[in-house]
């Protein structure tokens, strides 16, 4: 049976159905974050003793991350805007460069973390409130950035087979992996402040 | 959705945006390090992040140009999103120690 409405928008809503699962899915993602953030409010305030995170983080290496996340939100719509022209060549060059993107945040949260882990006294998530909260807050983050990296390896491989088919659902594909991968973006703009500034 | 006449459009503002953010985080790293006090750090810290990201949800995401029912559905989140964040704090207040 076809799946109704993937290329072509619902006339009710305006809108195709990955569309409409995409921004509900990310509804959802508000709320598992805001969950955290809000559990991060109320540790922080009730903490006399809560540390700077300037001076427990590596500031020079998140800002770093920040900067590579950042422009590979710019090669992720860049990708979907190859692909508008029908310009599928372009499109594997930028959609490349986002996974690589995605690589390059998740080397430097290595070398973060290895840091961490080898202080002395090691830096773990039981050391106090905010180790725990900086390690459950960033390590889900990064999580999200392996889903991402792998949704958009998927549409450089495999995935790719559709835009031979039906170009405007794989098109509409793309936009909506861009969706995700922009969330991501999105929310490490607020942690990197939170966790790592004030 | 865009379509073919209007993606170099789309494409200069992308690239207007992508700038805007590279300065904005330079910005927040750079007023971090003027000792604000806390109130104010996180003030100032949280109205760049707002700026931010509403940069990347209107230009990246295309809320700008966004059907009805997408922003039905996100004020609904944005509701319950600070719903979420307040609660906690409202019914925790007398344990607020540090700022």
């Amino acid at each position: 049976m076809e799946i109704p409405y993937v290329d072509s928008p619902r006339p009710d809503t305006g809108l195709t159905n990955g569309k409409i699962g995409t921004w509900l899915f990310l509804a959802s993602e508000v709320m598992l974050f805001g969950a955290l953030f809000a559990s991060y409010i109320v540790l922080r305030v009730g903490d006399p003793n809560w540390p700077d995170g300037r001076e427990v983080l590596n500031i020079p290496l998140a800002f770093l991350n920040t900067v590579v996340l950042i422009s590979s939100s710019v090669t992720m719509v860049m990708a979907w805007a190859s692909l508008v022209r029908k310009d599928f060549a372009k499109f594997r060059i930028f959609q490349t460069l986002t996974v690589l993107g995605g690589v390059g945040f998740m080397v430097i949260k290595f070398i973060e973390y290895s840091a961490k882990f080898h202080h002395e006294p090691p830096l773990l998530p039981s050391t106090n409130n905010f180790m725990a909260v900086y390690f459950t807050l960033t390590g889900l983050h990064a999580f999200h950035v392996l889903c991402g990296m792998a949704i958009n390896a998927y549409f450089i491989g495999p995935g790719a087979k559709l835009w031979k088919t039906r170009p405007q659902w794989f098109t509409d594909r793309v936009e909506h992996a861009g969706l995700f991968w922009h969330f991501v973006d999105l929310v490490w703009i607020f942690l990197f402040p939170v966790l790592y500034l004030l | 959705m865009a379509d073919h006449v209007d993606i170099d459009k789309h494409v200069r503002t992308y690239m207007i945006v992508f700038g805007s953010l590279l300065v904005l985080t330079v910005l927040t790293v750079a007023v971090a390090y003027l000792d604000l006090p806390v109130w104010g750090a996180v003030a100032v810290a949280l109205f760049i992040a707002a700026v931010k990201g509403s940069l990347v949800a209107c230009y990246f995401m295309h809320l700008i140009s966004e059907k009805k029912f997408i922003y039905l559905s996100l004020a609904l989140t944005i509701f319950f999103f600070i719903g979420l964040l307040l609660l906690p704090i409202l019914t925790d207040m007398d344990q607020i120690t540090n700022l």
